[in-house]
């Protein structure tokens, strides 16, 4: 492999790092034909399978493939322990946060975060002020964006607190690798991400409304098959057992959400819907949406459904509450944030705005609602016309942005037909949360950047996924 | 099970027959083109006819070339049955109802439009079609074959049956009645070979050309031939046949159901018509009447069972 640039995750300025001593070294005893082989019928099985996701504002709404890499990421069991840990934390702190928030709000009395931050926060829901979610949770399922930079430099990038997405790639990526490399796993003792599925229905599960005797009725709520993620949707119900519905399948009947089975309507207890919270109610929120189920919110807070995640945790996943995190796990916690943040600047002050202006053409720019890498500004990849545009629509609404120094992240070879070359990667892990804990998948979502150089690892950009290992002790 | 569930199977199987139906309907125009290129047109206003998409076609063309109505029948975007577009409404449907099925039947109903879809990207020539033509039913008995050899016997199998069937009974039906009149015991007195020819394009539309011979012994009369395919109940695209199927797979869910709806009288029903009903009973009432009363009671019990199972809110 051509000598990386940043820090290599497979090899280290000293040579392989020892995380992936034995996978380099069954590696280099492989014959390229047959990787290449095996790299295709990967690709194959994930189409006959239909593991796939459409593209927005495509014409033909085609269904199109997450390229995966059969490279695996590969961390210790060391390595991951403080992740999780750091992990378990901020999820701990976010659900505090968010339960403050629309109770009591210290926070804010305390002055520790503006006001405006969650006044003038669209995702922010009067509707949900004074409500406890069943179980006291407001995030049942966080998906951590995390970066790394060296050999103990790990930084958060996002709290997806909302409707994470991905998992079905991280079980699915494993599934394949399991298929295609048998062997591999019998040689290298991996930790098992396959009980997620069953993680994710027990977790939900518990929180369950208390009215709920037996059971609970749990099922998945999908805007569609025209979704984007509709596949991942079909497949966690899948997987949980679960029914995947549709708002239309489902009706308040007698204080309760009810959906419409072959033999009349059946209580449901617990919803994880994949809906967002505009649409979740056309009563409380976006009166055309068909997407919702008219009256869910009224049951809501009658304590008679579990909605995971719950309406209005957006507030905590912004990019300008982001800025905030580490003063939000102290207060919560009590303790100092394990997991670094990045060095963010909010556009919103005059200071940072002046010196995001002065240096654009080093940062990276972002929308503090915006996901997906749309509607950012890459300073350093950009051209002198993107910047000067870039800069026009920054004035104009400054409190819309933040911007952060370009991270030098860490690569993760793929498989090229020249062997390997290095390329920039992310980490995405998942944690549940329920009134019994913390569950946290070994490994995640390892999404890479599949252009030599690039920063962009979003799928709907050109970013592929490896699987994820994190090794036994 | 959820109403939305039930309803995508029954229309996920629906599609799924009709595609197979409309590449028998295809193959059979096609060689009585061939054999009888003087009446090739009239052939194939009957094929589209049968399809039930003439007036699609006419909208659009003037005359009824070969390559034309394959054309429509396979992939023309403006026909909303042409198999490009039932192939991917079934697998529409099926992503619809991807928890309820195993992933053998998932992945031959995802194959089969892959497949399709590639089949299909440009007009086939004409030395292409028989084998895409086999493809076709080829696919479909796979997905079949899936479905038999891996779906639980509950719910979920029964839905998809009576879609099977419901269609199923509709196109043989529409088969009938657009040759109705060739089948009639008046014209059969005629004789001759052109409606030989016909009968056997009758036969060849739903695969039973070879099993008539088998069980009839080659004795090919138009009262023989209606009577096949209307009541025998060993040829699994008879009327008799497809309803029978239907009024069982009602009692399976009447029995995992603890209840009967409305549908299972009007299956029943529909059974007692056909069932030891004597072919020239069938003809004294006019083949016609009787046929286009058929269709309009199946139809009717798809409607019912649609209401009584709750496909839609």
């Amino acid at each position: 492999m051509e000598k990386p640039d940043m820090f290599d995750e497979m090899l280290g300025p000293d040579g392989v790092r020892q995380p992936y001593s034995a996978y380099h070294s069954w590696f280099e005893a492989q014959d390229a034909g047959r990787l290449a082989k095996k790299h295709k019928e990967a690709e194959a099985f994930f189409r006959r399978t239909g593991i796939t996701f459409n593209v927005y504002g495509q014409a033909d709404a085609q269904e199109r493939l997450i390229p995966f890499d059969l490279v695996p990421r590969i961390m210790s069991s060391r390595e991951w322990s403080k992740l999780a840990k750091g992990i378990e934390q901020r999820v701990t702190a976010l659900n505090a946060f968010l339960h403050d928030i629309y109770n009591r709000q210290e926070i804010l009395r305390a002055g520790r975060i503006p006001k405006e931050l969650i006044s003038r926060n669209e995702a922010f829901l009067p509707q949900m002020m004074g409500m406890t979610p069943p179980g006291g949770v407001f995030t049942h399922i966080v998906g951590t964006d995390i970066v790394r930079t060296g050999e103990g430099d790990f930084f958060v990038l996002e709290d997806n607190a909302r409707t994470p997405s991905g998992v079905s790639y991280m079980l699915e990526n494993r599934e394949t690798m399991l298929q295609m490399f048998p062997e591999l796993f019998s040689k290298i003792r991996v930790q098992a991400v396959s009980n997620y599925p069953q993680a994710l229905r027990q977790s939900l599960s518990a929180c369950a409304p208390k009215t709920c005797d037996g059971k609970p009725n749990v099922a998945v709520l999908t805007p569609g098959i025209y979704n984007s993620a509709y596949y991942e949707h079909s497949f966690l119900a899948d997987q949980m057992g679960a029914h995947l519905v549709e708002g239309h399948d489902l009706r308040v009947v007698d204080g309760h959400i009810a959906m419409r089975t072959t033999r009349g309507y059946k209580r449901v207890d617990v919803i994880y819907r994949r809906v967002d919270d505009e649409y979740l109610d056309p009563l409380t929120f976006n009166p055309s949406s068909m997407l919702g189920v008219p009256g869910i919110m009224d049951v809501y807070r009658a304590g008679n459904i579990t909605i995971a995640n719950a309406p209005g945790t957006g507030v905590a996943d912004d990019k300008a509450i982001y800025s905030y995190m580490p003063d939000i796990v102290e207060f919560y916690t009590g303790e100092k944030a394990i997991l670094k943040n990045v060095e963010t600047f909010r556009c919103s002050e005059p200071d940072s705005l002046q010196y995001v202006l002065d240096n654009l053409a080093d940062l990276v720019v972002k929308e503090v609602h915006g996901s997906g890498g749309y509607g950012m500004l890459v300073g350093p990849a950009a051209s002198k016309r993107e910047i000067a545009a870039f800069r026009e629509k920054l004035k104009k609404k400054p409190s819309a942005y933040i911007a952060q120094p370009t991270l030098s992240l860490s690569t993760v070879p793929i498989f090229v037909k020249k062997g390997l070359a290095p390329r920039h990667v992310d980490l995405r892990p998942f944690a549940l949360v329920s009134p019994q804990g913390v569950n946290i998948t070994p490994g995640g979502l390892t999404r890479v950047a599949l252009k030599a150089g690039s920063l962009v690892v979003n799928s709907s950009q050109g970013g592929g996924t490896k699987d994820t290992w994190v090794l036994e002790d | 099970m959820l109403g939305k569930t039930a309803g995508g199977l029954y229309w996920m199987f629906r599609f799924l027959e009709r595609a197979e139906n409309t590449a028998r309907l295809i193959e059979a125009g096609f060689r009585m083109a061939l054999t009888r290129s003087s009446d090739a047109s009239s052939e194939w206003q009957s094929v589209l006819q049968t399809a039930g998409v003439r007036k699609y076609y006419d909208a659009t063309h003037d005359d009824y070339d070969a390559a034309a109505v394959v054309n429509f029948l396979l992939r023309d975007p403006k026909n909303p049955s042409a198999v490009l577009a039932i192939t991917k409404r079934a697998r529409d449907n099926a992503r619809l109802v991807r928890t309820a099925l195993t992933t053998e039947v998932w992945t031959a109903v995802n194959d089969n439009w892959m497949t399709m879809t590639d089949l299909l990207k440009r007009p086939v020539r004409e030395v292409d079609l028989p084998d895409v033509l086999a493809t076709i039913r080829q696919q479909s008995a796979l997905v079949r074959g899936a479905m038999y050899g891996t779906m639980l016997r509950n719910d979920i199998y029964d839905f998809s049956r009576l879609g099977t069937h419901i269609e199923r009974a509709d196109n043989t039906a529409r088969i009938l009645d657009v040759k109705y009149y060739t089948l009639l015991p008046a014209s059969a007195s005629v004789g001759g070979r052109l409606d030989n020819k016909q009968w056997e394009t009758i036969l060849r539309s739903v695969s039973a050309h070879r099993s008539f011979g088998w069980l009839d012994e080659g004795d090919m009369t138009a009262t023989s031939v209606t009577q096949f395919l209307i009541l025998d109940l060993r040829l699994p695209r008879s009327l008799a046949f497809s309803v029978g199927q239907i009024v069982e797979n009602l009692n399976y869910l009447a029995a995992e159901y603890g209840d009967e709806r409305e549908s299972h009288g009007m299956a029943r029903a529909l059974y007692g018509e056909l069932k030891g009903r004597d072919i020239a009973d069938i003809f004294d009432q006019g083949l016609h009447e009787f046929l286009t009363d058929f269709i309009s009671r199946n139809n009717a019990l798809g409607g019912q069972i649609e209401r009584d199972y709750r496909f839609v809110g």
